[in-house]
């Protein structure tokens, strides 16, 4: 049977990319305000959960081709290897280190190791979460 | 500050992730995993000198000052399980070479060890509660993968059980630390110890040491909450069965160890009390179990009950020799319960059976093994000079020494159940008719599975006969237990 | 509002232990969902409440709520999800090589094999 879902196609595409960018925002604002890798993460994993009820697995899988596990190992990578940092200058094991940068648009902005070590919990979430949810739909 | 002793948990951390990559590449994953493991040894070694001679070595994480941040702190008791775990880790992977086949190989099989040892090393290591619930977490998650790794039906049946299990008692655990935060408004190890002692342990406090044992028991088996553990231990293939057997319910002694002999010392009269009398009862239902069964794999399963029992006997009584006995004794059982699976291992490979009535006369086709598995049930009893021996003496005159002498006459006893346990295997086994032999035996395969299994029985009897040379390493551990003030003055000043 | 929290705790803890009890596998799971909702929110009370005071120190705040145990919660909650998607698997698993649901039929013992 041929389903008619070219509205939820037509607004999925769209609604991706608003949901992806909210995810981001979510993830820059965790900083100071709630928010973080965490819930970011699951922010995109939603969406991309989203494309793949309005198309299914294997388009999904074509137009993002990533190995979820890859990304999960990459990500708890990220975050021990920012952990990891501090032992190699003397400090306990997860000290952060931040400092105040002039950046061209930006202006004065304080970068964080912390944000690579969230960065590194939002692809874990993100691989997770998308890992399992392929585990069940892959055998329909 | 000393970031040196993170490295025993850093190392298999890294080492699982970067076996995540190319699983399909086996001879990849068992060098990268075996490299994993030597390094995380000569670390753990590296550590358990520097903590004999320095005294506990603590890091706080963050640069926090002491009671706030998360502190890992290793002391002599913990330095010592840590090289224990990764040795016997070596040991099982090894052994798993040959038997547990590629497809478990494929898909993740080394990197859940890895996890399991991250989390494992972590609970031992760790001087933040709520940082133990974390590892204990994290090494649940990778046993949940490994029991279920191969997707038989046995294997799905009872992996979902223990999950339940163990996700309850997680509850109950978070349950518990909310409730002595709220009580010392503390979550570091030793600053709840120095809270407690300040308020002389009020009713809620021996509410919440039951609590605890309640949940620690949960994992390490104890007496009325132990259902859980011979049908869940017997669905995973046998080197996922050694691993947990050797370390699993021995992180929830250790926890029981810890939390017993630093936070809840003030109201002996009860709390240790009904630790001694749940030992003993532990002990009486692990006799009942290993006596009961026909099948070998349930056979040395309840042994792992009946040696939480006795473990936990040391503990309840709370003066040197008890403590001291109970250190040696969970170490030598770790080491001895690991070499028995994997010698059961062989045993139901060559038969093709876990039916001891079905099996016979194998000491005439395969004589050593008949000759370790003698000594290694030897040392499971404890016949002198073997490993067991010195452990449950010092856990004896404990118990002599506390005045229980009845209870300590039962331990005694059960020695002679377990005997006759293990006994029961070699007499059904080894001798009498020949009995059924599987047919797909290789020899090949079998010299493979025996080589590591041989090199950890004579490991154990080297624990038996060098116990001299290692008594200075354990005196220093049961002192750390005997006397908290000297982990929690480390703690306390340590860090910077 | 620490009576009201106790009360909603227990009936968390009591609709989670009935759950549990229960014979049908996706029963039990939510069943384990609320027990650590029950848990999270016994953190929150024993962290105790200040009305609508920040956990989070900026400029001019002078009463704040201990941040300690909304961490403690963050982190339990990241578990138990993690968890629960895991133990969602292994029901669907175990109901796919099983072709059953029903836990009086997965207890093992001779006659279920």
């Amino acid at each position: 049977m041929k389903t008619n879902d070219v509205i939820i196609q037509f607004t999925a595409k769209i609604v991706f990319f608003m949901i992806f960018f909210y995810a981001v925002h979510i993830f820059f604002a965790g900083h100071y305000t709630p928010g973080g890798g965490f819930v970011g993460g699951l922010v995109t994993a939603s969406a991309i959960v989203l494309l793949i009820v309005a198309f299914d697995l294997k388009t999904v899988q074509t137009i993002l081709p990533i190995n979820y596990i890859y990304m999960v190992a990459i990500g708890l990578i990220l975050a021990l290897g920012t952990a990891a940092i501090s032992m190699f200058t003397g400090k306990p094991f997860f000290t952060h280190f931040f400092d105040y940068f002039n950046l061209p648009i930006l202006g004065k902005t304080s970068l964080h190791t912390a944000a690579l070590f969230d960065l590194g919990v939002y692809l874990v979430v993100v691989g997770v979460t998308m890992t399992i949810i392929q585990t069940i739909g892959e055998d329909e | 500050m000393n970031n040196f002793l993170l490295f025993p948990i850093i190392i298999p951390f890294f080492f699982a992730m970067i076996l995540m990559f190319g699983r399909n590449n086996i001879a990849y994953q068992r060098i990268t995993t075996l490299f994993g493991l030597v390094l995380s040894i000569i670390c753990a070694a590296g550590l358990v000198s520097k903590v004999y001679e320095d005294g506990p070595q603590i890091v706080t994480f963050g640069n926090w000052p002491v009671p706030f941040g998360i502190t890992m702190v290793s002391d002599m008791v913990s330095a010592l399980l840590v090289l224990t775990t990764l040795i016997l880790a070596l040991f099982i992977v090894w052994y798993g070479f040959a038997s547990i086949g590629k497809e478990r190989e494929k898909f993740f099989y080394y990197s859940g060890i890895m996890f399991i040892l991250t989390g494992v090393n972590g609970a031992f290591t760790t001087g933040d509660i709520f940082n133990l619930f974390v590892f204990f977490e994290v090494l649940l998650m990778s046993s949940y993968l490994l029991i279920v790794l191969g997707g038989e039906k046995a294997q799905l049946r009872e992996s979902i059980k223990y999950i339940l299990v163990n996700v309850i008692s997680s509850a109950l655990f978070v349950i518990t630390v909310a409730y002595l935060y709220s009580v010392v408004g503390t979550l570091n190890m030793a600053d709840i110890s120095l809270k407690i002692a300040e308020i002389d342990q009020p009713g809620i406090l021996t509410v919440i040491a039951v609590l605890f044992l309640l949940v620690f028991g949960m994992k390490a088996a104890i007496f009325p909450i132990y259902f859980w553990l011979p049908s869940a231990y017997s669905a995973p293939p046998i080197p996922v069965l050694a691993l947990f057997g050797a370390l699993l319910t021995k992180v929830g002694v250790y926890s029981i160890t810890r939390t017993y002999t630093l936070f809840f010392t003030h109201d002996l009269s009860f709390t240790h009390e009904l630790l001694l009398i749940l030992s003993i009862l532990t002990i009486v239902a692990g006799c009942i179990g290993a006596l009961a069964h026909f099948d070998v794999k349930q056979i040395i399963i309840y042994n792992i009950v009946i040696a939480v029992g006795v473990i936990l006997f040391g503990v309840a009584q709370m003066n040197e020799a008890g403590l001291e006995g109970a250190v040696l004794y969970l170490i030598h059982d770790m080491i001895i319960k690991a070499a028995l699976f994997m010698l059961i291992g062989i045993v139901i490979y060559v038969t093709g059976t876990t039916n001891l009535r079905k099996m016979g006369g194998l000491m005439k086709t395969y004589p050593a093994l008949g000759w370790f598995y003698l000594i290694a049930a030897f040392g499971l009893v404890g016949v002198p000079p073997l490993s067991g021996f010195i452990g449950k003496l010092l856990i004896v005159r404990g118990g002599f020494e506390a005045a229980n002498t009845w209870t300590t006459i039962l331990v005694l006893a059960s020695s002679i159940i377990v005997l006759l346990s293990a006994m029961r295997i070699f007499i059904y086994a080894f001798w009498g008719e020949q009995g059924q032999l599987s047919s797909k035996v290789q020899k090949n395969k079998y010299n493979r599975l025996f080589i590591p299994t041989a090199l950890l029985v004579v490991l154990s009897i080297f624990y038996g006969i060098g116990t001299e040379w290692l008594m200075p390493f354990m005196g220093d551990a049961a002192k750390v237990l005997v006397d908290p003030s000297i982990y929690t003055n480390a703690v306390m000043k340590g860090g910077n | 509002m620490e009576i009201v929290m106790a009360f909603v705790c227990g009936f968390l803890f009591m609709a989670a232990i009935y759950l549990i009890l229960s014979r049908s596998l996706l029963r039990i799971i939510i069943g384990t969902g609320l027990l650590s909702h029950g848990a999270h929110l016994l953190i929150l009370t024993m962290g105790s409440f200040k009305g609508s005071a920040p956990p989070v120190l900026s400029d001019g705040v002078t009463d704040f709520v201990d941040p300690l145990p909304q961490a403690l919660i963050l982190t339990a909650i990241v578990i138990s999800f993690g968890v629960t998607a895991f133990i969602l698997v292994l029901a669907y698993r175990a109901y796919h090589e099983l072709k059953t649901d029903d836990m009086t039929l997965m207890k093992g013992s001779e006659d279920n094999e």
